[in-house]
Formats: structure tokens, sequence, C-alpha cells
């Protein structure tokens, strides 16, 4: 089988998902990268499927107020803050 | 301090006095560290600065040790060889012109070139044991849900643990026993183990004890490079010179009453695509975090969130991280994630029954740590897919959640050869046990 050619409008896709902006070097030298690394994933298609019945317990507890950080300090790292709320660029 | 091994140097004493006092400590870069910057090697991080401490942290302060410095290390975890650091690279301390391992580069080195008695590191494929071998240092990958997470920046969560690196097997036991044991702040915690003395049990005693050789770890490399698609193995053996050091460790072995099996466990082969996949996906999820807002590097970009969000990702992360995070985006996307993340999720179930049923016979499996000698600064990095493949050895006992352990073998050519011994689910001991004859 030959490897799953990614080609650089593929690439421009899943970055905006992903959402990092690339430069045109990068998205060429991805979709080359993305070709080989996604043609050895394809090996998994030879895997079969195993009986797994996986231990599952639940760990929530009851929802109940404990202490946790104050305000300013889940602010301090924020490049930008008002009135205690985080500051970020407008949405649309 | 040498070798590029720190990215910030501290001097931060343990409050209290336990058995690690006097002790001083190299604490990997994606660990929080309360006041002091915790960057994971990435400028998105560079100034970040956490508030609080990892619960692995409080428990060294606890316990007496002396933090001395936020270890370099590969940019949030992703990487063989500590080269993918925001931060430029570190050497090892064995051979200047060769890398040290990674992701926990910067851990093994600072423990091998004396900078610090012990050091903590974070193993998601190999991230501890990889640089451990490189470096000649004993390092110890626990089993999952034996340390708590908490305060860890998550790189790929159902695969990652923190764990200890050390000069002997006792001491990296020691300190496991230290960070190890259920913590109410990490849900997968367990409390198997948690009041084990792991120290105790570096006897070097490994009389009467079976070690089994998986044939897939060890193999010729020649069969390197085949296609799968087309009939070929999946992955590469190990370097004749590794494998001559790994056969003469096995002979120790032999010569103190244990007895080699050979074994074999067919799912291995697929283990480095089943573990790539999970892990770049988790990676996709977990870095969304990363937006400049809360924390970050914003670059004060104009636009809609979008555009500001996707402008600062470009510039705040680096080439591995974005391959990473893009590959798993792709592998989740529609149309794809049956081809390729439902496909690894059995191949990692079958990877776990595969170990299980090795485990009802041997009471470890051995194999070399990484598949060849460190290679030199600047080699690997063009080629991802080859960079990937060295992780072979070590990625199905992250798929697995079993314990592992990397001990010092011998030299080849002057450079460090790496033993991996695997245990059964919380076997810490038998393989702090078994690893304790070599160093």
């Amino acid at each position: 089988m030959s490897e799953p050619a990614v080609d650089a409008e593929e690439v421009r896709h899943v970055a905006d998902l992903a959402r990092v902006t690339l430069s045109e070097d990068e998205v060429d030298a991805f979709a080359e990268q993305f070709s080989e690394v996604l043609g050895y994933f394809e090996a998994l298609e030879d895997v079969p499927e195993v009986e797994s019945e996986p231990e599952l317990v639940n760990v929530m507890r009851e929802d109940e107020v404990e202490e946790s950080l104050s305000q300013e300090a889940a602010l301090a790292n924020a490049d930008e803050s008002e009135d205690g709320f985080f500051k970020g660029p407008r949405v649309s | 301090m040498s070798h590029n091994a720190f990215i910030t140097e501290t001097d931060i004493a343990g409050d209290e006095s336990g058995v690690l006092d006097g002790r001083t400590v190299a604490v990997k870069d994606n660990i929080s560290t309360e006041g002091v910057r915790t960057t994971c090697g990435s400028e998105m991080l560079s100034d970040y600065v956490p508030p609080y401490d990892a619960t692995v942290v409080s428990r060294l302060k606890d316990a007496g040790a002396t933090i001395v410095g936020k270890a370099n290390m590969d940019e949030f975890g992703m990487g063989t060889t500590t080269e993918t650091s925001a931060f430029g690279p570190v050497t090892n301390p064995v051979d200047d012109d060769r890398v040290p391992g990674g992701s926990s580069g910067g851990s093994a080195a600072a423990v091998a070139a004396g900078d610090a008695d012990l050091a903590l590191g974070s193993d998601t494929g190999g991230s501890i044991r990889c640089p451990a071998a490189y470096c000649g240092v004993v390092g110890i990958k626990p089993t999952y849900g034996l340390v708590s997470r908490y305060g860890l920046v998550a790189y790929a969560n159902s695969l990652e643990q923190i764990g200890p690196i050390a000069n002997t097997v006792a001491d990296a036991a020691e300190l496991l026993s230290v960070i190890a044991g259920p913590d109410e702040n990490d849900g997968t915690t367990r409390k198997a183990g948690a009041d084990a003395d792991y120290a105790s049990a570096a006897t070097g005693d490994v009389e009467g004890l079976t070690i089994g050789v998986p044939t897939q770890l060890v193999g010729g490399r020649e069969r390197a490079g085949d296609d799968p698609a087309e009939g070929g193995e999946t992955r590469a053996g190990a370097d004749e010179a590794v494998v001559e050091v790994f056969e003469d460790a096995l002979d120790e072995y032999r010569d103190a009453g244990a007895e080699i099996v050979e074994v074999s466990l067919p799912s291995v082969e697929y283990a480095v695509a089943a573990y790539y996949v999970i892990a770049m996906s988790e990676a996709s999820s977990n870095l969304a975090r990363f937006d400049g807002v809360r924390y970050g590097t914003s670059g004060g970009y104009d636009g809609n969130w979008n555009e500001a969000f996707s402008d600062a990702r470009e510039e705040g992360f680096g080439d591995e991280v974005k391959r990473r995070v893009l590959l798993g985006t792709y592998a989740l996307s529609a149309g794809y994630h049956d081809k390729y993340y439902k496909q690894a999720q059995e191949a990692r179930a079958w990877v776990k029954q595969d170990f299980d049923e090795a485990f009802e016979t041997v009471d470890v499996l051995a194999s070399p740590t990484m598949p060849m000698l460190p290679p030199e600064l600047g080699e690997s990095l063009d080629d991802p897919l080859q960079m990937y493949l060295a992780d072979a050895n070590t990625v199905p006992v992250n798929l697995a959640n079993l314990p592992a352990i990397s001990v010092p073998a011998g030299e080849s050519d002057g450079l460090p050869v790496g033993l991996q011994l695997v245990g059964p689910a919380f076997g810490e001991e038998t393989i702090i046990r078994a690893g304790s004859l070599l160093a």
C-alpha cells in the first residue's frame, strides 16, 4: 500500500481546526512528513479485535466547596485582566 | 551547573526533616513549583509561574529534600533527545557531542553530572527510561496510578507518570517511596503500594527469578524501515552493539541464579503506531488550553479570538509540538477517527493482554531500554518517523500502564547501554529487586 498523500490544503485545514497558524514553508514540510507518519500508522489496520472489559470505578466525590486559589492567584499569569476577569480577544 | 541541564536554578529547602534531608533534587520543568517558573521547555510558558506545588513537590519538601533546579526537557515532553527545548539542547555528560535522551534529558544529565543527587522526570512513552539509559543512570517509570499527576502539565494523561532518576536503584527506590501513594487531587491514583518501602527491595538478590526476553524487542535491526503494509516488520530491532551488552547482562543474571526464558509479544510490533496516535490525540486536546488568555504568551495580536489564538500558538509552539498537535487533530477528525484512534485503542488492549499472559509464566521482562546508542546532537531531528521508532521498546509499557526500570547494563564504545526490566502492575518491588543486581 502506498503512503497516503497529504496535500497542502489538508494540512492547512487541520492547522485551522487545531488553531495553529502555519507559514508556507511549514505547510510544505508537514505535508511530506504527515504522509510518511500516517502511512506508518496504517499498520494499525492489521490489529485484531481484542475482548477487553476495562475495570471502571466512579471516583467522583460529592460536590462540596473547598479551599481553592484566590482570584488574584488565578489571574496572576494572564496577560490581561479587568475587574477580576480574564480579558481575551473578541469572539467574532 | 553544566550541560544546560537546568532551565531555572533554585534553592528551595524542605520545610521539614525527613528521609531526604540533605539530598538535592532536580525537578523536570513540567512539574509545577509554587513561585518558581515552570516552562515545559516552551516559549509558550516562558513566563508562567504556578500558584501551587505539584503533589510530588509537596512530598519532596515534606521529606526534607532541597530542590536545586527545574530541569531542561523536550518541549511539553515531546521528543527523545531533549533537542526540542526552547531553551536549547542538553548535552550528555558522558559525551558532550551526544544527546542525553529525552524528554527528561535535563533530569538525567543533572544526576549523571553530579549537579543533583536525585531527579524527578515524567514518562509518557519512555521519557524517564530513555535518558536514564543514555546517561548511564537509573530511572523508574511507575505503574499508572501509583504517583499523583496533580501539578504535572498534561501531555497525554492516560499514559504519563512522574518517576525518579538516581545513580543507584536503591536511591531511585527511596525517592519513589517518598512520591508514591494516593492523592485526593488526582482521581487516577490508586491505593495499591501506598505504604511500600521500595528501597529495602533493592537487595541485589535475583536467585530464583524468572526473566522473560521478548524476542520482538531484541532481534536484528536489518529489518528497519521495511514497509509493514507490504508484509515487512513494523519496527526495528536493536543495534548489534546494544544487543551484545544486553546479552552480557543476561549472563550476569544467569550467574546470579535467575532463569532466562524467551517469550513472544506479537502485539508490540504495533505499539509505536498505537502509542503515537493516542499520545498525539491526547496532546491535541490538552494543549488547546494554551490560548494566551489565561496563561501562555498572547503576543498581543489583533483580530478575533480564533485569529489571535492561532497566531499566539504559531509563535509559542516549536516544530515538534505543532507536528503532534496537528497529527492528533488529524487522527481525531471526522472520517479518520475509526481508522486511527479506534484502531490504536484496540492495539492498546491487545498489548495489555499480551503482557498479562507473559506475566503468568515470568516475574519480569527484560530488553534493551533503547535500541541504539545515544545519537550525536542534531542527528535525528529532521526525520520525525525515525525519532518515533526509537521508542519501540519503551512505549508498550505505557500502553499497558505497567512499571519499568532502566538500569545501566554496561558500555559500548564508552557509551552507556540501558537494560529495561518490566513488571506486572504494582510490581515495583520486583523490578527494583531485579534491577539492583546491576546498580
